[in-house]
């Protein structure tokens, strides 16, 4: 049974090497558990009286939900301004008229440069001076998260509509249809579904970046759970950061798993003449060529 | 415009806080990042488990809750020092914590490399007596970097526009949190707002066009 083609299937003293291999590295890994787990039992990290608070009902409604509902409702909000902002910059990117091309091309590469922390404190500062007092935390963040991904999320639909074979066009049009027609009943219904897994990852972004929220005081899943609870229950630090953090993993981890998902459906529907589209920017790694050495996956 | 010019030295020595990070979690994690994509290929089952449950972890979290944690977890409850000078110490506790959630990001990128290095490579390297160190060191990662120096490029643009993020982690000296002291004693101010973009930009361009034209030179004719 190989399982990857980096190496040979091990003869007698190859499984011999690996299984002492296994066995090293199960002390290892496992030495570096233990060494963790001594290092926070010696600061009394699984004390019962810590973690107490997080069996308490009272506890998830007070604090951990709402602050779940304050991400929940920034990532939702961001994410459809962000599609809307995609879509229609990501179009007007292909526009055949330069005072609409260049503009908006400018804005993506400009959006998609600013890092998004400096985004969201400049926005969260200008505001009360553009509106007046009052609590911008809520609308810096969903703004700065829009910006920036929708800037990302231009360019997704500006590759998807791009990946598209020449063909489908160059019939569209001999067929008579007008420009606006070819790119609504030919172009976009296929490069939506190429479009679609990179649309995800970049949504579990948009997902895990709300978490910016909590350097401006924004009432989010990490200020809730990782300032406020640790406050109230005093030592509670590391199992609050335990607790949160599988919430977020959890959550992003379901996102990723539809993206992988959509992905491997687009991949095989036939719907569209156009191979899915990388996912953008970190995850910018389209590189799915023949080869394969990789098992894994 | 005069705040511009008036806060130009601190925002400035912001900025280099922002550079130097970047610099350290470049260097750590691109080490740490081969070092995670070697155990995901290997023919090790416990370390290729390790590592995919690492970067599964890893890059699904918040970087502000890594850094926040690294901060307050590690460093105040756990007793994680790297010196004894407050602002070193929380320096060190940021670049360790932006190095840990970036080699995830790396890894991710290798192993793209990785499948794209054809199995005949691989198969050759075997048939030659080749040990997996071996076949990994000599023929496989020289051809999946050059594969990936672009993904890598975006990885490392990425970081350092993280690196804005340190506020999260304790570190007070960086672009970002001058910038937040400047806006608290001057308001928002759109030039110095747009000074800071244009220096990030500065760093972030030039490697996203040199990595480019170097993905392009070093590619690998197939």
């Amino acid at each position: 049974m190989n399982l990857s083609v980096l190496f040979d299937t091990p003869g007698p003293r190859g499984r011999v090497r690996n299984h002492l291999l296994t066995a090293v590295s199960v002390l290892v890994v496992g030495g570096i558990a233990y060494w963790v787990y001594l290092g926070f039992d010696a600061k009394g990290q699984f004390e019962g009286k810590i973690w107490e608070p997080f069996l308490d009902p009272y506890t998830w409604q007070t604090w951990i939900l709402p602050g779940l509902a304050g991400t929940l409702r920034a990532a939702a909000l961001a994410a459809v301004l962000a599609l809307a902002f995609g879509a229609i910059f990501g179009l007007a990117r292909l526009s055949d008229h330069a005072w609409i091309r260049i503009p908006a091309g400018l804005v993506v590469e400009v959006f998609r440069a600013i890092p998004l922390l400096l985004l969201i404190f400049f926005i969260f500062y200008l505001a009360p001076t553009v509106m007046g007092g009052g609590d911008y935390a809520f609308m810096a963040v969903v703004l700065g998260l829009t910006l920036y991904n929708g800037s990302v999320l231009a360019e997704v639909v500006r590759a998807g509509v791009l990946s598209v074979p020449k063909g489908q066009a160059e019939a569209a049009y001999a067929v008579g249809m007008r420009k606006n027609q070819v790119m609504r009943l030919v172009l976009l219904p296929q490069a939506v579904t190429a479009m679609m897994p990179a649309i995800v990852s970049q949504l579990v972004v948009l997902l895990k970046d709300t978490a910016l929220g909590y350097i401006i005081a924004y009432v989010d899943l990490l200020n809730t759970g990782f300032k406020i609870l640790p406050a109230v229950f005093f030592g509670s630090l590391i199992p609050a950061a335990i607790v949160i953090g599988i919430i977020y993993v959890g959550l992003n981890m379901a996102l990723s798993y539809l993206a992988h998902w959509l992905e491997r459906r687009s991949r095989r529907s036939r719907k569209t003449a156009a191979p899915p589209v990388a996912p953008p920017g970190a995850e910018a790694i389209g590189l799915r060529s023949g080869g394969g050495l990789d098992s894994t996956d | 415009m005069d705040e511009l010019i008036k806060y130009a030295p601190v925002l400035a020595e912001g900025f280099l806080e922002n550079v130097k990070l970047s610099l350290v979690a470049a260097v750590a994690s691109l080490i740490l990042g081969t070092i995670l994509v070697g155990m995901r290929v290997s023919p090790t089952p416990v370390l290729r488990a390790a590592a995919t449950v690492y970067v599964n972890v890893v890059r699904n979290t918040p970087l502000t809750l890594v850094l926040a944690f690294s901060a307050l977890g590690l460093s105040d409850q756990l007793g994680l020092v790297f010196s004894q000078e407050p602002s070193v110490n929380s320096f060190w506790i940021v670049a360790m914590g932006l190095s840990f959630y970036t080699a995830s990001f790396v890894c991710e990128a290798l192993r793209a490399g990785i499948n794209t290095v054809p199995l005949g490579q691989a198969e050759a390297a075997r048939s030659i007596g080749l040990s997996f160190f071996q076949s990994l060191r000599l023929i496989i990662l020289p051809q999946a970097f050059r594969a990936v120096i672009a993904p890598l490029g975006s990885v490392m643009i990425a970081m350092i526009k993280n690196t804005t993020v340190a506020t999260a982690g304790g570190y007070l000296a960086d672009a970002a949190a001058t910038m937040k002291e400047v806006f608290d004693t001057t308001g928002a101010s759109i030039p110095i707002f747009i000074g800071i973009v244009i220096a990030f930009m500065a760093l972030t361009m030039p490697i996203g066009y040199f990595t480019g034209w170097l993905s392009r030179r070093l590619a690998v004719a197939r």
